[in-house]
């Protein structure tokens, strides 16, 4: 096997597999050349494919992405990097009024096979607008999917994926677990499917669902459950949208409690629209109320309070014990 | 102190306002027949306007925006894109794109409220883009093209975009032509200043002198033209197409003109224009300057006027009656609205469609 890497090595070692295999690839968007993007997901790949491939874009938001709207409609496959989730506001206009709908507004004639990847979530201690986590804002859009990594292999395997699909994918990188595990990943080009989330523990008790970083807070709190005798079943939803509710609603017709967690704020996120389908597609095979743990609805906290703010392996465990309460 | 840049931004007229050469023209407009062809294009165009406003006065047509003043615009600009070259609209290009293959009852379908209105059949605008309504959001798509063009290394193709006046204070326009000068792409961007962004003059839009200058910004070669001159248009876009096709980079170019319809057919001109200024723009206008200049040279009979006006009305009908007949009695069906949305249709959203077909008559 491979030396053990990083979910930020597993995004470049994406990256360097597709810009290889497909002359149609093109990484685009601001330092991602030779600084190798802030976070160095690009680290090398200039040198390696040149400036024709690894593009580095002056510093605009809204252009990185409608020009890739237009490379994409000429059958381009743009990766375009936003820096930071918290800057991507400016290339809202784009993503919605362009690239999730070209193929609907030509009835298929142009269509935007392209990437937008972006850093984002809290707990690196990072300036304002660096933290945020955002996603239910792009997972509201018809015609875009959104697809969130939660460790190295699905990295790898997700965002080839997404570059590899034809239609636009939103591709959020927990920032605060690029450097936190390492995987073995053999560099075969496999990718992993968009439309079903992955069971990381099976259970039988209660279901957790989370995605992004709190996966890890999320199993840590499994295994502490289980040595208090709780069996959590735990569910990366990963591919948050269009989003594989199959999987969840089967388990929670076995465990009939369901718990969910999100580093986003409580009101309008992803967890909502999950907890709304639980409850029209499965809501008599519960015996607990459906439980949130989120942010709060607070503005993100600046660095020294974000942990105040972030949903923690107790907050879950606390959540999961009201449900276990009903019997 | 010494300057450290300079800059000047010329105005290109051939035709004066008395529709008298101003210059010595170019090449092309030797020809009678290739003015004559032109005139023709523009008087098809200001009669689809008017038969599809007249059409939205008695339902049979959503919100149009009509050319109205700007035909030598789109018509001039169009006339100059050849297969190879890429047409991204902005929503007043219905002269330019019906010059590049969208056909007149293709754009009328869009502007009806059908989706397949943007689906142009004809090989010549199959890599075009639709028409952008939210406002510049198609510099950035128009210097995407080009960029793909470039990073492949297709020499001899360019991309031709539009925009009105107003759509330059948006910060996507600046987005779009600042790439498009740093990496030296193969675009031309056409501003139609027609003087109204709805009810909005150039003096609320801008403190610059001129729209054109905006590129100076950019670093790209910008000019100004006399949009009612159809000779001035054509010439520029033409001779800024063929830069950009062999490696030599975009350019703006902002064409002068009046617009003398209402904004779209939800508007009403009259709340906010000058009655004068409006009077005195119909003076200058396109159509009546080509028309003066083809009757100076005898390449048009004022006897012949009457029946050729006929013939013209005859074509614009044809296209009607095709786009009444698609919209009344072959609509899409309900389920169309999930057949595009995707390339595959996620499994999620089949029983939505299901339900869409079950209600509203699905095949």
């Amino acid at each position: 096997m491979s030396t053990p890497i990083t979910l930020i090595e597993a995004v470049t070692l994406a990256l360097d597999y597709e810009l290889g295999a497909d002359a149609d690839v093109v990484v685009f968007g601001e330092d991602v050349g030779k600084n190798g993007g802030v976070f160095r997901a690009t680290d090398g790949l200039q040198a390696k494919y040149g400036e024709d491939r690894v593009i580095d874009t002056p510093l605009a938001e809204a252009m990185i992405v409608g020009l890739s709207v237009g490379m994409a409609a000429q059958g381009m496959k743009p990766v375009s990097e936003i820096q930071f989730m918290g800057f991507v506001f400016p290339a809202m206009n784009q993503i919605v009024t362009a690239a999730s709908r070209l193929r609907n507004r030509t009835r298929g004639r142009l269509s935007c096979p392209m990437v937008i990847r972006m850093p984002y979530g809290g707990g690196i201690h990072a300036p304002e607008h660096h933290s945020e986590s955002t996603e239910a804002m792009f997972s509201h859009i018809p015609g875009l999917r959104v697809v969130i990594p939660s460790n190295p292999s699905r990295a790898y395997g997700l965002l080839l994926a997404a570059i590899r699909n034809p239609d636009p994918v939103i591709f959020l990188e927990p920032k605060r677990v690029y450097r936190m595990v390492k995987h073995e990943i053999e560099n075969n080009g496999e990718e992993y499917p968009l439309d079903c989330c992955f069971v990381d523990r099976e259970g039988a008790d209660l279901t957790l669902v989370s995605w992004g970083a709190f996966m890890h807070e999320t199993l840590l709190a499994a295994e502490e459950l289980a040595a208090e005798g709780i069996s959590c079943e735990v569910i990366d939803a990963a591919t948050v949208y269009p989003l594989d509710t199959d999987t969840i609603i089967e388990s929670v017709e076995k465990t009939g409690r369901l718990v969910i967690v999100q580093e986003a704020p409580r009101s309008g996120g992803v967890g909502s629209q999950i907890a709304a389908e639980i409850a029209e597609k499965a809501i008599l095979s519960l015996i607990a109320p459906i439980g949130l743990v989120a942010g709060y609805d607070t503005i993100m906290p600046y660095a020294k309070r974000e942990h105040q703010y972030l949903p923690s392996v107790q907050r879950i465990k606390d959540e999961v014990n009201k449900g276990m309460a009903y019997t | 102190m010494k300057p450290s840049a300079t800059f000047e931004i010329s105005h290109l007229q051939y035709l004066d306002e008395k529709a008298k050469p101003a210059n010595k023209l170019p090449a092309f407009a030797e020809d009678p027949k290739v003015l004559k062809k032109l005139w023709q294009d523009m008087h098809f165009l200001r009669e689809l306007d008017r038969r599809a406003v007249a059409m939205q006065r008695i339902g049979k047509m959503r919100t149009y925006p009509s050319s109205l003043g700007q035909e030598a615009v789109g018509i001039g600009a169009g006339s100059c894109l050849t297969e190879k070259d890429v047409l991204v609209p902005y929503y007043r290009g219905t002269g330019t794109m019906i010059m590049h293959g969208a056909k007149p009852h293709e754009i009328l379908l869009y502007w009806g409220g059908d989706e397949r209105g943007c689906d142009y059949q004809d090989p010549l605008a199959a890599e075009d883009f639709p028409i952008a309504v939210p406002i510049a959001t198609q510099i950035l798509h128009a210097a995407g093209v080009a960029a793909a063009f470039k990073l492949r290394g297709e020499a001899g193709r360019a991309v031709l975009t539009e925009i009105g006046e107003g759509g330059t204070s948006e910060g996507e326009f600046y987005e779009g032509i600042n790439a498009a000068g740093a990496w030296n792409l193969p675009m031309v961007t056409l501003i139609n200043n027609n003087q109204w962004a709805i009810s909005v003059p150039p003096e609320l839009q801008t403190a610059a002198q001129t729209f054109a200058q905006k590129g100076i910004a950019a670093g790209i070669e910008s000019l100004q033209v006399d949009g009612n001159d159809i000779i001035a248009v054509k010439d520029a876009v033409g001779v800024a197409l063929d830069k950009a096709r062999k490696g030599g980079g975009p350019t703006l170019i902002e064409a002068v003109c009046y617009r003398l319809s209402d904004h779209t057919t939800a508007d009403d001109a009259s709340r906010y224009n000058d009655k004068k200024t409006h009077d005195e723009a119909w003076q200058k206008e396109p159509l009546k300057r080509l028309s003066e200049y083809l009757i100076s040279l005898g390449a048009v009979k004022e006897t012949d006027l009457e029946k050729f006006l006929e013939t013209i009305k005859a074509e614009v009908d044809k296209e009607v009656k095709l786009y009444l007949d698609i919209i009344e009695n072959q609509p899409q069906p309900p389920e169309a609205m999930f057949d595009y949305l995707y390339e595959t249709l996620p499994e999620k959203y089949v029983v939505q469609r299901d339900e869409v077909m079950r209600r509203e008559g699905g095949k």
